[in-house]
């Protein structure tokens, strides 16, 4: 049986290279750029995005010269948001496709059911999860592109400290985005000597969060309330908050920074500040912003190819496969040590998510101001800071 | 003389056996290894699950919460509090066994499929403490596990060893130790078959009442054999844990759990080997139909399908009744 598969598998291997071969009129090898990601399942709206930017960009790059010389292969597999299929791919991608490079892992699990075995294979990878864990501390192999959970955190309460707020409810979703959110949402708050003065949290299939912020609202001394979601959850509690006539400061974390959570909030969202990607505002953004040129190009890039809407998601992709790039040319190889310790020197590096400046010690690269702090008014996003 | 050998019920331990030996010769790089070994785990988990299923008659719908402890009490014991992995391998397995005691005892009592509804929320339960005692099992994200380690030696799938003055890589090393762990599962599970406690099971499975009246204590047997398949679970659980180094609540999953009932039924409930075989094809679908991405759901959905429509049996009995009817025809001809 396995003989059967090993074989069918080798043929198939044999066909897709062979016609690679025959597209490209290059005779090197071409450079393998692995990737595991969420296509399908609860976290597809990550790792949908994120695909179709590898693809696009692995396309445009082949069309322009490739890397080095060579064409870039990318060989991808669908984990379904399930970690242990996560690091069955990771380990097919370097023991039996001999990638040279990984870019993919669109939830924190399915990238640290990776790590393990990635540290040891040494190869080098670069995440596009968002929590604090997968960089800190600091692991040899392991980078990443989204901001922290941490710098979002850090960004929403200096925001607002400068309005003078210093007391707060925190509202947060149990599923993994929530409660590391919530917890890093602690920590920095004890750091900047704010007070959390109500703590709740909802699960992921609850439908109304009256009850929660209800709570909330009869705590004393609440002068602004956080809620930290992914999915639906942030949605309804924005209906709620809205039908409930709460009047104070509202914020929702970097997790709804979308155009898909305007539609489902509608005009209770009136009002409500997040930390974003530029990607949100890109003709807002001052002309003197380094990035505006590189978030204008993707976004429109982007849509033309796919004819969707871009998501904050997909640059996370976009800022992991041109950091993979720029750190092979740097290295002049694909050699995995050459290429890690290239990435690891990496400094401004203008991306969509923001200005990469990676170091021994930060394995991200981003700062707290990458963030950009957007209220909605009029039903659109507006740049504030 | 090989024929009372072939009789006997070790003639399939030898072939599991002689299977495992040859093996490695089709297996090209880590990553086939590295399958395999899950596939023994799995297999062994559902080998336990199976004395349950196919010869004491009732479902489990939670096994992956048991599965789940024992991973999570193993990545808990020895990553957070430095336990060395044999105590809390055994430990853990005293604890779900404990609780599948618990919850088996009074339901057990009764007739039909209550214990299916009780374990369905059992697993709901340990899937909910799991996710959300963030302190403790790091939440949805996950915990890593440390390698498995006896009296100080470590056995890790990236480590190298010399086993018999022969040079073996790491992830070798594991399939042995899964491949051992696999047979020692199996030899159990046949022995409890071929037991008193076996036939009181078949007979439970048969006819509960009548089993009653010839004074069999079926509440007593079927709570055993329950407690036996959850521990069967926690063991694997701890060892799946070691073998991957990372843990994530998937694995007490709700899902995970109709995987393990569909590998022993499209196995062939009540054949020993033909869940091993169900567990082999459920964790090679979704490699062989990687190419498929799209299609993948559909494909896993159709052969299924097929399966239960064409062999409603299961798999490995279907298969030997067509032999056994071609090699019988075979020898009619002849004689």
């Amino acid at each position: 049986m396995f003989k059967t598969v090993i074989r069918r598998a080798g043929k198939c291997a044999a066909v897709a290279a062979a016609s690679l071969m025959m597209m490209s009129a290059q005779a090197a090898e071409p450079i393998k750029i692995g990737s595991f990601l969420s296509v399908t399942g609860p976290a597809s709206f990550l790792g949908d995005p994120e695909l179709k930017t590898l693809e696009m960009y692995v396309e445009k790059i082949n069309e322009e010269g490739g890397v080095l010389g060579r064409q870039l292969e990318l060989i991808h597999y669908d984990d379904v948001g399930n970690a242990s299929s996560a690091r069955n791919f990771a380990s097919r991608l370097i023991r039996s496709d001999r990638v040279d490079i990984i870019v993919g892992g669109s939830t924190t699990g399915a990238t640290m059911a990776a790590v393990p075995l990635i540290e040891q294979a040494q190869v080098p990878f670069i995440s596009l999860a968002g929590a604090v864990v997968i960089t800190n501390p600091v692991k040899k192999w392991v980078f990443k592109t989204p901001q922290t959970d941490r710098m979002a955190a850090e960004r929403i309460l200096t925001d607002m400290k400068d309005r003078g707020i210093t007391k707060f409810g925190l509202i947060s979703g149990t599923g993994g985005f929530g409660s590391s959110g919530r917890t890093q949402t602690l920590e920095v708050a004890e750091q900047m000597g704010m007070e959390v003065v109500a703590d709740v949290t909802y699960s992921g299939s609850d439908t109304d969060m009256t009850a929660q912020l209800t709570n909330i609202r009869n705590t004393k001394g609440v002068e602004a309330v956080l809620n930290f979601g992914f999915g639906q959850g942030p949605a309804i509690v924005t209906r709620n908050y809205a039908q409930l006539g709460m009047e104070l400061p509202f914020y929702q974390s970097h997790g709804v920074a979308s155009d898909s959570f305007l539609d489902l909030a509608g005009s209770s969202a009136e009002g409500l500040r997040l930390p974003a990607s530029p990607l949100l505002v890109p003709d807002s953004l001052p002309d003197d912003d380094p990035q505006k040129e590189v978030v204008q190009n993707y976004k429109a890039e982007y849509e033309a190819r796919w004819n969707s809407k871009v998501s904050t998601f997909g640059a996370y992709a976009y800022d992991g496969l041109m950091l993979a790039v720029r750190a092979m040319e740097e290295a002049g190889s694909t050699d995995p040590e050459a290429v890690r310790d290239a990435l690891e020197n990496i400094k401004g590096y203008v991306g969509v998510t923001g200005v990469f400046n990676m170091s021994p010690e930060d394995h991200n690269g981003l700062d707290p101001e990458s963030f950009r702090i957007l209220e909605v008014q009029n039903g659109e996003w507006k740049l504030i800071n | 003389m090989l024929n009372t050998f072939m009789q006997s019920r070790l003639r399939g331990l030898v072939i599991l056996a002689l299977i495992l030996i040859i093996l490695p010769a089709f297996l090209g790089n880590p990553f086939h290894y590295e399958l395999v070994t899950q596939m023994a785990i799995i297999a062994a988990t559902v080998v336990g699950l199976n004395l349950l299923v196919g010869f004491a008659g009732q479902i489990s719908l939670g096994h992956a919460g048991f599965f789940g402890l024992g991973a999570y009490f193993t990545g808990i014991a020895t990553g957070t509090y430095g336990w060395s992995s044999v105590p809390a391998l055994v430990v853990g397995a005293v604890v779900v066994g404990f609780i599948a005691w618990i919850v088996g005892r009074p339901i057990l009592r009764l007739k039909g499929h209550y214990l299916s509804m009780a374990t369905l929320a059992v697993g709901f339960i340990i899937a909910i403490i799991l996710n959300n005692e963030r302190a403790l099992t790091g939440g949805p994200d996950g915990m890593p596990v440390p390698a498995f380690e006896v009296f100080g030696w470590e056995l890790s799938a990236f480590g190298s060893y010399s086993l018999l003055g022969i040079e073996i890589e790491g992830f070798q090393a594991w399939y042995i130790f899964a491949s051992v762990v696999l047979l020692v599962a199996v030899w159990f599970a046949l022995n409890l078959i071929e037991s008193p406690i076996g036939r009181a099971l078949r007979s439970v499975h048969g006819s509960e009442v009548a089993a009653s009246v010839v004074g069999v204590n079926t509440a007593k047997y079927k709570s055993l054999v329950f407690v036996i398949s959850a521990i069967y679970a926690s063991l694997m659980g701890s060892l799946y844990a070691h073998f991957q180094g990372f843990i994530t609540p998937a694995v007490a999953s709700f899902e995970f759990s109709i995987l393990f009932i569909t590998m022993v039924v499209l196995g062939g409930m009540g054949s020993t080997f033909g869940v091993i075989l169900g567990a082999v094809v459920l964790k090679l679908l979704p490699q062989v139909l990687a190419d498929f991405q799209e299609l993948e759901h559909v494909m896993f959905g159709l052969i299924l399908m097929l399966t239960m429509i064409f062999m409603p049996k299961g798999l490995l009995p279907t298969l030997t009744a067509f032999v056994s009817k071609k090699m019988r025809k075979k020898a009619g001809g002849e004689a």
